[in-house]
């Protein structure tokens, strides 16, 4: 019997002709892209006004496959350019989906000045421990003691706490999920969607062709089990006490506030200001 | 504070760096991104100013690479836009020139030059940045370069880099020095309907026929803005016409460079401008460009002046060099001079070009341009 022809309901999200993607067996980052494009879908977004970018890395495919406009920008500057972009044109919904080294440390001067600013760009961070897409670096989120192909002796770098680095810079919410949490990951992205000002999600992410094999889970499904075993779920907890360690990984919603965002604050500027030319003319 | 939503048409008394601000919002630029830096940092000031009066962009940015990326951003979201530097900055933001070249983003970056290498001297004019600007960003790629040699021209050429920024979908380097940038002189403003505003091509087709990379005749493609309902992805990756990553493939990597290299080699005579007076007959040639073309113009009128046939040749492109305006200039004198405010740098241009015609070479480095004496002393020696 002859089938007919069907067409993933979710195609219209993605550039098919991009397909098959990079990303290793067991990665995390088609959760992160699926958990993403299921929110779109769920708030009905108009794809027409939504500009996904990333930077360099394994994630910062992502911009590619999106069936959006989209711009992958050089190495750590996907928030310098999502800064021009939002500011030229406030309408447009301005989505980052980048990696941690990307973000945080080449990217990290750009990170903490747009979430001091509160420009209403959302980054949503894949963060795996390590740099996947050179073969295994240590990075700013590499857990201490770890090995990777620049730490052979385990890494003396105390690493990053993202959302405690995020929350302290002013972003205006801050959330943590691992990509087991899915449900909650998805629902996390329709809020960093919805909110006004700078957002921010971490999601760790597993990496076991590249870092989990160094550290004792060579398979996707054993990273995943550390995740399941290690989180715990505490929304608004103090996100100071987040660190992440063999043994607990704090997830949840850690901050969720109210804050005028920096395009608002700017573009009111320019309203009034061309009210007090207008008086002048008339 | 008083507001003006208006060009300043008319005569006015101004530096050179409030002359290219206030070039740039006549040519349309409504995005500013920068970081404050000597001897470029008035341009800055006077935009935080005045964009806002025209519904403008003024961000200042946590360094001179996130400034650049803004304005790659903005520029794709449908603005003209610009950034203001000097060396130190300059040297930060080559990597993402590189990505307005690769992306094809039209934005123009005014350089004021100071003495350098590094913190160098802040208050002081060079013209050390000279192959930098050609050549500081990794990989093979053309660019556009003008020097103004006075306030007027801070104007004037800034209105023009954002004409070429858009007809040729580029970055557009305006190399200005210390001392236009900061000298006052009189600048005459043309009314609105007087300037010749050139805006980028836009495409024509519907979004899915849109490739963002596809060139016209020009070698030009159409561009789209973000938010315009045409779903292109661009990428500092080596691609195709569809915007597409084809990193493996050495057919796209040689289609997509030579392209971006012919937009300004295959167009160069339209692009090429200089200032040439008193060449048809000279002997010695004097080639000099920015502060030092003063100079350099008040030298050969003296020489004239005592006899001897002078002649002065401004390029005001620097990139692309003015390779036949110079070697025809060369062909027929005995020696050319070329005064420059660093140790040998668009001298070695020069030298390519004059194949026969001996050269010489006078460097200046610290805190005064030459003085036309120093240059017809040249002149003399040179005859």
């Amino acid at each position: 019997m002859v089938q007919e022809a069907v067409t993933h309901p979710f195609s219209k999200y993605l550039r098919e002709e991009m397909m098959p993607h990079i990303w290793c067996a067991g990665c995390g980052n088609g959760i992160v892209l699926n958990c993403f494009v299921h929110a779109l879908d769920e708030l009905k977004a108009d794809l027409d006004k939504l500009v996904v970018v990333s930077g360099i890395g394994c994630i910062g495919r992502t911009a590619g496959y999106t069936n959006t406009a989209s711009f992958h920008t050089t190495h750590g500057r996907s928030i310098a350019f999502a800064t021009g972009v939002k500011l030229a044109n406030p309408e447009l919904d301005v989505v980052i989906v980048s990696g941690d080294g990307d973000l945080f440390a080449i990217g990290g001067n750009h990170f903490i000045h747009a979430a001091r600013r509160n420009i209403g760009i959302k980054v949503i961070c894949a963060n795996n421990f390590n740099y996947g897409m050179t073969g295994g670096q240590l990075g700013p989120t590499t857990p201490l003691e770890a090995l990777t192909t620049t730490s052979p002796y385990g890494n003396s770098e105390h690493p990053f706490n993202l959302v405690h680095l995020a929350a302290a810079a002013g972003a205006s919410y801050v959330a943590r999920w691992t990509t087991l949490h899915v449900r909650r990951l998805t629902q996390s992205i329709k809020r960093l969607m919805q909110k006004e000002g700078f957002c921010f999600i971490e999601v760790i992410s597993p990496c076991p062709e590249i870092f989990g094999r160094r550290n004792k889970m060579r398979s996707g499904l054993e990273m995943m089990e550390w995740f399941r075993k290690a989180s715990v779920v505490e929304n608004f907890s103090d996100p100071a006490k987040a660190d992440i360690t063999p043994d607990r990984i704090v997830v949840g919603e850690f901050v969720d506030i109210e804050k005028m965002s920096y395009e608002k604050l700017f573009h009111e500027k320019i309203a009034q200001i061309n009210e007090k030319a207008m008086e002048k003319m008339s | 504070m008083s507001i003006k939503r208006s060009l300043l048409t008319g005569a006015h008394f101004l530096n050179g760096d409030v002359a290219c601000a206030e070039g740039a919002i006549a040519a349309g630029c409504r995005f500013f991104a920068g970081y404050p830096i000597t001897p470029a940092t008035e341009i800055a000031e006077h935009l935080s100013e005045r964009m806002p009066e025209f519904g403008g962009i003024y961000i200042q940015m946590e360094d001179e690479i996130a400034s650049m990326a803004a304005v790659i951003g903005a520029s794709y979201a449908g603005l003209k836009s610009m950034t203001a530097t000097s060396g130190p900055g300059f040297s930060l933001m080559q990597e993402n020139i590189g990505l307005a070249v690769m992306t094809e983003t039209p934005c123009v970056v005014v350089d004021i030059m100071r003495g350098g290498p590094s913190t160098g001297q802040p208050t002081l004019p060079g013209q050390q940045d000279v192959m930098q600007a050609k050549w500081g960003s990794h990989g093979d790629y053309e660019i556009i370069a003008l020097a103004p040699c006075s306030v007027q021209e801070m104007f004037s050429l800034t209105v023009e880099a954002f004409n070429l920024s858009e007809t040729y979908r580029v970055p557009v380097l305006l190399l200005g020095d210390e001392i236009v940038a900061h000298m006052y002189e009189k600048v005459v403003i043309p009314p609105p309907d007087k300037l010749r505003i050139v805006n980028r091509k836009k495409p024509h087709v519907p979004s899915k026929d849109y490739q963002p990379f596809m060139p016209e005749e020009d070698f030009v493609p159409p561009m789209a803005s973000f938010g315009e309902g045409y779903r292109f992805h661009a990428t500092g990756l080596t691609h195709d016409e569809h915007g597409y990553p084809k990193t493996q493939s050495s057919e796209v990597q040689a289609r997509l460079v030579r392209r971006l290299c012919d937009k300004i080699r295959r167009n160069v005579d339209k692009i090429v401008r200089v200032e040439e007076i008193m060449t048809e007959d000279a002997d010695v040639v004097v080639v000099s460009y920015g502060i030092v073309a003063r100079s350099a113009l008040s030298a050969v009128r003296k020489a004239r002046a005592a006899g001897i046939k002078a002649g002065f040749l401004r390029p005001i492109t620097l990139w692309p060099f003015p390779e036949k305006q110079v070697a025809k200039a060369a062909a027929r004198a005995k020696v050319i001079v070329v005064p420059e405010m660093n140790c040998g740098q668009l001298v070695r241009e020069v030298e390519r070009v004059a194949k026969s015609t001996p050269v010489s070479f006078l460097s200046k480095l610290g805190e005064d341009p030459h003085t036309p004496t120093e240059i017809f002393e040249a002149i003399k020696r040179g005859i």
